[in-house]
């Protein structure tokens, strides 16, 4: 069994950090190679980057984003926002990423997730779902949680999947932001209809919320942005909550 | 900077930075290894050229990929022959994923392939009843006996794993890692001049480092002396009609 993930996500707008961090003595607090170095080291598995520039054309922003992060991170690490073509993924992973995760691409041509897959493999194949709570269940968001699809967000995740993803990032619009903890219903449904693992994310405060993913959500991973960078916890200490509680991490 | 760890007090003289050509056969994420090695020290560099390979004092065949498109790809560019004259001559050999691999006799990997034959043995599906393939994450590796492979690392080091086959030698001898996936499956070996790793340790942070820093050092010291064949020579396995 692998041992289960935790994950620090950064969003970067135009190649800088967008969030503050708790950070003291980076040399550049807003580069996000030198955040991803520091998660590195405090125990981070993997590293998640989420692109959120807002323009046509991201392939060059993102591509130098993994050639930068390759030279000084050695963990496997994703890059989303801005991978619209086999091309644009081909070019990430040339440049040393390991992933790339794929939201609202996919839902506009969902021929994509096979396409990329066929090329780079499943493994390298992230299926991001954005989900919001409705009457009836999970409906799946894109465009930064702008656009509603109609489509259920468990449903998708295993067509997905069906269709070459490898993993599923599952973000909580409702949680995420909130520090209140993830959405376990949510992220319990998508983990018990795929076979493949899946990502929590949105909403953790404390490492509690951490353990509360995996025991109830059964999360293979757990994704974490404003409890690592705005101070209250390290992946350590995150990490040390884990074990307590019986959860096998690195 | 040191490269790695001290493995190689006994060597006389304080080792160069080693020369080390990083692989492209046409496999996926090589950059990464090239960077690790840099990181350590080395003078790496990524090429498919048959005269760098010949002059480097290691070799690194990275990769992610499919077992009948690497073999392939080594086959096209003439590195199948500089890849045995360099394990002949006792060079350095470090096959990471696939590209340790392709080093074995074969494959089954979709409907079979024959492999380089470097390393004895079949590399064979993952059995993981109720467990998710590929296998993707970090996991224990337990080192079964010494080697300069896992020189300084402990009795179990936790690395980055990404595959769905495994390597079965024939040669037990040969096994020096071994992790567990519903069952256990040999994740690294090494054979003379010739190491393996199923994990990807310029994924694997500190620890995955401190194993590439250990191959570094093999080639430092290989690089200090004057007859390369002197250490690994006699090590490559003989062809047998088995």
């Amino acid at each position: 069994m692998a041992l289960t993930r935790v994950i620090p996500c950064l969003d970067v707008k135009d190649g800088r950090v967008v969030k503050g961090t708790r950070f003291v003595g980076l040399r550049d607090a807003g580069d996000p190679v030198e955040l991803a170095a520091r998660y590195e080291a405090e125990g981070g598995d993997e590293i998640v980057f989420l692109d959120i520039t807002a323009s046509s054309d991201k392939r060059e922003t993102i591509v130098d984003l993994a050639r930068r992060t390759a030279d000084e991170v050695f963990v496997p690490f994703t890059i989303g926002g801005g991978v619209r073509s086999v091309r644009d993924a081909q070019a990430v992973l040339d440049a040393g990423a390991d992933k790339v995760s794929i939201n609202s691409a996919a839902v506009a041509r969902p021929d994509l997730l096979e396409e990329v897959a066929g090329v780079l493999g499943a493994q390298a194949v992230v299926l991001g779902i954005d989900a919001h709570r409705t009457v009836e269940g999970y409906e799946v968001f894109v465009d930064g949680g702008r656009t509603p699809t109609g489509r259920d967000a468990v449903a998708w995740a295993r067509e997905g999947v069906e269709r070459g993803a490898g993993e599923i990032l599952l973000t909580s619009m409702d949680r995420d932001g909130t520090e209140d903890g993830y959405e376990l219903e949510l992220t319990r449904l998508v983990s018990e209809a795929v076979g493949v693992p899946v990502i929590a994310s949105g909403g953790a405060g404390r490492p509690d919320h951490l353990v509360e993913a995996v025991e109830q959500g059964h999360a293979d991973a757990v994704l974490c942005a404003s409890i690592f960078h705005y101070g209250q916890y390290s992946v350590g200490e995150a990490k040390a909550r884990m074990r307590e509680a019986g959860i096998a991490v690195r | 900077m040191s490269p790695g760890g001290a493995l190689d007090a006994g060597a006389p003289n304080a080792a160069p930075a080693p020369r080390i050509a990083v692989l492209d056969y046409g496999m996926g994420n090589i950059r990464s290894a090239e960077k690790a090695l840099l990181r350590l020290g080395a003078r790496a560099e990524i090429t498919s050229d048959l005269e760098r390979a010949r002059r480097a004092d290691g070799l690194v065949l990275p990769g992610d990929g499919a077992f009948p498109k690497a073999v392939a790809g080594i086959r096209a560019l003439g590195l199948d022959r500089v890849l045995a004259d360099r394990v002949d001559e006792g060079v350095p050999v470090l096959g990471i994923c696939i590209g340790m691999q392709v080093l074995f006799d074969g494959s089954e990997e979709l409907g079979g392939a024959e492999g380089l034959g470097v390393l004895a043995g079949r590399v064979r599906a993952l059995k993981a009843p109720g467990l998710k393939l590929p296998h993707i994450g970090w996991a224990p590796v337990e080192w079964r006996r010494p080697s300069p492979l896992c020189a300084g690392l402990g009795p179990s080091t936790t690395l980055f794993h990404v595959h769905s086959f495994a390597p079965h030698p024939a040669d037990p001898g040969d096994v020096v890692g071994v992790a567990e996936h519903g069952h256990p499956f040999c994740s690294a070996v090494e054979r003379g001049p010739v190491w393996g790793v199923q994990f990807h340790p310029e994924k694997s942070s500190a620890e995955g480092l401190a194993l590439l820093g250990n191959f570094v050092a093999r080639c430092a010291a290989g690089a200090g002396a004057g007859s390369p064949g002197a250490e690994g020579g006699t090590t490559r396995r003989q062809p047998s009609a088995a």
